[in-house]
């Protein structure tokens, strides 16, 4: 399912699936995109942070075109427990390894892959320096 | 942060070619071998290297055989610190065959290679390195490419066009709106390039000075000191604006161009210098740039 923002309309609550994995895009080129991202997470319910969400970052390709600080995108990551992909959609390569991720990530939220649950992505998080 | 400008003890006469003209910056690698010692033999050798690509065929104007005159000197008054290396500049002047040697001769190409306060990027090169991070061109492209391939082949270095990114732009039109200005000056502009559209559009956004400094002033701190937070504070200020009066989200487009009456730089690594004044602090910007795209 794929919106702009959330929070989804709630006239359609009932046709819709369960959610298992939320990905927040942001583009590097847009700060509106990261802003509307900003935005949407306080919509998000707080179980979905244990290992469901994670961010990807699209655009990346061109440093030139930048247009939103890094920091603040890592911060977001930190601010969030959630982990942050990066991607350029442009290049074919990239994507379809991307988008395999995700769906690898997707399977273990959903609960299909046994012995691995979406919690484990919260240990990824964590930098080495802390331990 | 934002450090204080360097000191201005340059003499405003040997720097004021730098102003008012439109300067198409690259970043360039350290030069190995280059002395200060050699500025007019290497004018000559590059005088010969113009006249060979010539001979090639590779002539910059078509059809008339004009005489190019080669000046290489340098600028030591052009840097931040004496950590600094001198500024070089090279000129390529015409002169028509025909007229006596006195005769007038046209300056068609400056070329200026310099280091204002870029001295962290020589802190571990051997002695032979000489590190101008910066350089800036004003006149034909086929000169630049020329002089360009020169440097290239003669000293192993290498030229690469300098970018500046939308968020390295709206850094500039924080900083310089911030700056103090004697006159009444001209508006401050921002050109924004909407994506995604099938034909090219962009967006003129401009913005009275007076206007522009009392937003930063409610925005800044500390002076002399600037962070990220206060210059996105600042653009999105702007932004909402904008928003306001014309329901267009600038965040979502890109940010090409900005002018102030400081200086005007387009993402495509064109500046134009407007106030002696501030000129050291944009090019110490400018050699940040050049040196982040060098490493």
């Amino acid at each position: 399912h794929i919106t702009t923002s959330l929070p989804l309309p709630s006239e359609r609550d009932h046709l819709r699936p369960r959610i298992d994995m939320i990905v927040f895009m942001i583009d590097i080129k847009s700060k509106y995109s990261l802003k509307n991202v900003e935005a949407s997470l306080a919509h998000v319910d707080a179980s979905f942070f244990l290992g469901k969400v994670c961010f990807l970052v699209t655009g990346v390709g061109r440093v030139n075109y930048c247009s939103v600080e890094m920091n603040a995108i890592w911060k977001l990551g930190e601010v969030y427990c959630s982990p942050v992909l990066f991607c350029e959609l442009e290049l074919e390569g990239i994507r379809v390894a991307t988008a395999q991720r995700l769906l690898r990530m997707l399977q273990i939220c959903a609960g299909h892959i046994p012995g691995v649950s979406a919690l484990s992505f919260g240990t990824l998080m964590r930098r080495s320096a802390e331990d | 942060l934002f450090p204080p400008p360097p000191q201005d003890n340059t003499d405003p006469q040997k720097t004021a070619f730098l102003l008012r003209k439109q300067w198409t910056l690259y970043s360039v690698t350290p030069l190995y071998g280059f002395s200060n010692a050699h500025l007019k033999h290497y004018a000559r050798l590059l005088s010969a290297f113009i006249a060979a690509e010539k001979q090639k065929g590779l002539a910059v104007e078509v059809g008339v055989e004009l005489d190019i005159k080669v000046a290489v000197s340098s600028i030591p008054d052009l840097k931040g610190s004496d950590r600094d290396q001198d500024a070089i500049l090279v000129q390529l002047s015409l002169r028509p065959p025909a007229s006596p040697k006195n005769s007038e001769e046209k300056l068609v190409w400056s070329g200026c290679f310099c280091s204002v306060s870029g001295d962290h990027l020589s802190e571990n090169l051997p002695e032979d390195f000489t590190c101008l991070p910066l350089f800036l061109a004003n006149g034909a492209e086929s000169y630049t490419s020329i002089v360009g391939s020169w440097f290239q082949k003669t000293f192993d270095c290498c030229f690469r066009r300098l970018a500046i990114s939308p968020l390295n732009l709206s850094w500039m039109a924080a900083m310089w709106t911030g700056c103090q200005v004697d006159k009444t000056t001209s508006a401050m502009e921002l050109i924004f390039s909407v994506p995604c559209l099938p034909y090219p559009l962009d967006i003129s956004y401009a913005i009275h000075p007076e206007d522009a400094k009392a937003l930063w002033d409610t925005v800044q701190k500390t002076p002399g000191e600037i962070t990220q937070e206060e210059v996105d504070v600042f653009m999105d200020c702007l932004y909402s604006h904008f928003h306001r009066h014309f329901k267009i989200h600038l965040s979502a487009t890109k940010l090409v161009k900005v002018s102030t009456a400081i200086a005007s730089a387009h993402c495509d690594g064109i500046i134009k210098f407007l106030q002696s004044k501030y000129l050291a602090g944009v090019l110490m910007l400018l050699t940040e740039l050049a040196i982040s795209q060098i490493q």
